[in-house]
């Protein structure tokens, strides 16, 4: 990144980008799985329980031998939520293994059974989608015996501009779901960043659960150490649901969801790097990153192009709105050069699903003419063979309509957004 | 007039020694912003030129703004040190004028960093934070004007309606839209994709109301959070200005972030079609289509009998 930073040189160059000014390679999205999140509790003083990540069923029959607890928790490691109410299919979605994505094992048999049923098997919950996520981790946690189940979560509220600590009573469920029939029962505490998370505020949102002596102290502790890992490692979400409070009146996370800010990589970037999990994220979404692109893989049959994150959208809802569905959404950036066009050209074709592409940009500090090279460049060493409708608006758009009508190749001009979606829409046969 | 900034602002550029800072200061400068000067820690003393002529470097905002009385800063730092140069400005501003417009234009500031700037923002009760994550802000004169960010000065021109966005290209895509039935713009602002920023729609929208020369406003949201419902529900007690509405975003799927941090719909709130639902109450004339901005806007006009046809 230190390289969009270097001192002006003598001479500019006018095609310098604006995109360049702030974009790091990173995730979009950094999640990590529970059994890394347990791991950085309780580096941090917040209790969990014992517990072994494996990634066969012979590690996990060993890690029940070591645990030395009766019964354990076996739990799929996915980054999506819903794992316990989800259900198991074999790799090719032919038969259903098992229902239960998480299992209470009470004996070495049934560790095997249900490890052997996980590993390798696919998981679908209501967040991974109908395709499922395949199972590569596994979770073997000692039991606990449970007096009390609650919900805490810390993330940042953008309408209050502030770090927010939500709690409440009805832990296990779907916190949604508490919040649309029983919003009473989530209790709120936002924190002011110039003080931090002050005592009072810990000691009232314990109160509000319903705590008190020793379970109120171990609340206290566990609440401002999970603040500081919040703030330490940039989070942008910590999830614990249940959150739970155990026979020996001890608060303890029983499950635990991080999020991290993409956006503060360059302050981990080797800590991150290390638990990131690239199977979980879609490939062409990571070459995308990598070449400064923003992406996203979506269902339909038409491909976008388009600078600009509101544009993008903007052109996916217009493709919909005359009858379309999108293929993806793809921001170039302000500041696309040829090279970046090209690859998001094979991003874009790498696609099955796509059987016409629409370009739309709106020249700012970027030219209409280099975009429009950029075009044809990437059309003929692609070899395209789809249709391919461009847009093109704003600084020297008639230099760029000239030289795309010049090209001799089949690209469809349009000269706003409605005509550019309508014509893709109608040239791929209407919609899916 | 416009909002916020005049076509007269002085500004000063945060980061000019920067390939960003100087690329984009000259292009203000030629447009007709009058840059009186760059900060840079540690290059005080330096002179930039910006082609149109030359500016000097000051080491830190304090002095920059005493030696220039410049009324507005535009950031083009890079992420890591972006929010302590928002805070640094703020701070400036606030002793030595008591006021003052900070915009900040650097996409992928962490978000916690922005928390505690906009927070320290706040608390300095005369100044303005614009951004960050964001194109910047224009008020159009009759010749050039003054540009404060990165938005193509061209496509403007002084006008009547005024423009407030979360989006970058999209903006211009309205401007386009509003010149496209011959109407000019009073100011335009940008207030950014992030989810944590300073300046939000309803700031935007009480000064458009308040401004003589705004008589209609053109409004672009986006799907997350709930920024376009809060202003919608203000504004339809507080606004008697015509004001036509899109929201990008409505075939964006749940829970993926759309290319802007702020882009995303969680827990199935944030969705586009709650926004256009809210701004449909508020009266708010709302545009499905970008491209029928214009036509939307003439109507709007011809009904407040602001245009004969």
């Amino acid at each position: 990144m230190t390289k969009a930073f270097e001192p002006c040189p003598m001479k500019l160059s006018l095609s310098v980008g604006f995109k360049v000014l702030v974009r790091v390679a990173r995730p979009i999205e950094m999640n990590i799985h529970e059994y890394q999140a347990k791991a950085l509790f309780r580096d941090n003083g917040v209790n969990v329980v014992e517990g072994i990540h494996c990634t066969s069923v012979e590690q996990a029959l060993e890690a029940y031998d070591t645990l030395n607890s009766q019964i354990v928790a076996v739990k799929s490691q996915i980054h999506a939520g819903g794992r316990g109410k989800g259900t198991l299919y074999t790799p090719d979605r032919s038969s259903i293994v098992m229902e239960g994505g998480v299992k209470i094992a009470f004996n070495r048999e049934e560790v095997e059974t249900y490890s052997t049923n996980i590993i390798g098997n696919l998981l679908v919950t209501k967040q991974t989608g109908a395709e499922g996520k395949l199972v590569r981790n596994l979770y073997v946690e000692s039991g606990c015996a449970i007096a009390h189940e609650y919900y805490l979560a810390i993330l940042v509220d953008r309408e209050e501009k502030a770090v927010l600590i939500m709690a409440s009573t009805e832990g296990g469920m779907d916190i949604e779901e508490v919040a649309e029939n029983s919003p009473e029962a989530i209790h709120k505490i936002w924190v002011d960043p110039s003080s931090g998370l002050l005592g009072f505020q810990k000691r009232d949102l314990g109160v509000s659960l319903g705590l008190s002596g020793a379970a109120l102290k171990s609340f206290f502790a566990l609440i401002g150490n999970l603040y500081r890992l919040f703030i330490d490692n940039d989070c942008s979400m910590v999830e614990i649901n249940p959150l739970v409070k155990s026979e020996d009146d001890e608060i303890i996370a029983l499950d635990g969801k991080v999020g991290f800010d993409s956006n503060a990589h360059f302050r981990h970037r080797a800590a991150w790097d290390e638990m990131r999990d690239l199977s979980e994220e879609d490939a062409a979404e990571i070459r995308a990153d990598e070449a400064d692109l923003s992406y996203v893989n979506l269902d339909g049959n038409i491909g976008c192009l388009v600078n600009g994150a509101g544009l993008a959208m903007a052109t996916m809802d217009v493709i919909k709105l005359y009858g379309g569905e999108p293929a993806n959404f793809l921001d170039v950036g302000g500041g696309a050069n040829e090279e970046q066009v090209k690859t998001a050209f094979g991003i874009i074709l790498e696609d099955e699903n796509v059987k016409g592409i629409l370009v739309n940009i709106f020249g700012g500090i970027m030219r209409c003419d280099i975009i429009a090279r950029g075009i044809i460049e990437a059309t003929k060493s692609l070899d395209l063979n789809i249709p391919l409708v461009v847009r093109l608006a704003g600084t020297n758009v008639d230099e760029g309509k000239e030289i795309l009508a010049q090209s001799g190749l089949n690209i469809h001009s349009a000269n706003d957004l409605a005509e550019g979606a309508e014509k893709i829409v109608s040239l791929i046969g209407g919609g899916v | 007039m416009g909002i916020w900034i005049g076509e007269d602002s002085k500004v000063i550029v945060q980061g000019i020694t920067g390939k960003q800072g100087h690329f984009h200061a000259t292009k203000m400068a030629e447009f007709g912003t009058d840059v009186v000067g760059g900060c840079t820690p540690g290059k005080q003393g330096q002179k930039v030129d910006l082609g149109v002529y030359e500016v000097p470097v000051f080491g830190s905002m304090i002095s920059a703004i005493r030696e220039t009385d410049a009324d507005a800063t535009v950031i083009y730092v890079p992420p890591p040190f972006a929010g302590e140069a928002i805070m640094e400005a703020a701070d400036a501003f606030q002793q030595v004028k008591g006021q003052g417009v900070i915009v900040c234009i650097t996409e992928g500031i962490p978000t916690l960093d922005m928390v505690k700037a906009v927070a320290y923002v706040n608390s300095r009760t005369g100044v303005r934070l614009i951004g960050p994550n964001c194109p910047g802000i224009i008020t159009p004169g009759e010749q050039g004007g003054c540009k404060i960010g990165i938005m193509p000065g061209h496509i403007h021109a002084k006008g009547r309606i005024g423009v407030v966005s979360k989006s970058g290209t999209l903006t211009y895509e309205a401007v386009a839209q509003t010149m496209s039935i011959d109407e000019g713009q009073s100011t335009c602002v940008g207030i950014g994709g992030d989810p944590v920023n300073g300046t939000g729609f309803i700031d935007c929208l009480a000064a458009f109301e308040a401004d003589p020369q705004t008589k209609a406003i053109v409004m672009i949201g986006e799907i997350g959070g709930s920024a376009e419902e809060e202003a919608a529900a203000w504004a339809k007690d507080n606004v008697s200005k015509p004001i036509v509405g899109f929201i990008a975003g409505s075939t964006a799927p749940p829970g993926k972030r759309m290319g802007h941090a702020g882009a995303i719909i969680s827990g199935g709130k944030g969705t586009a079609e709650e926004k256009f639902a809210a701004f449909e109450a508020a009266g708010i004339a709302c545009a499905r289509d970008p491209s029928e901005i214009g036509v939307i806007l003439l109507g709007e006009l011809v009904k407040a009998g602001l245009r004969s046809e």
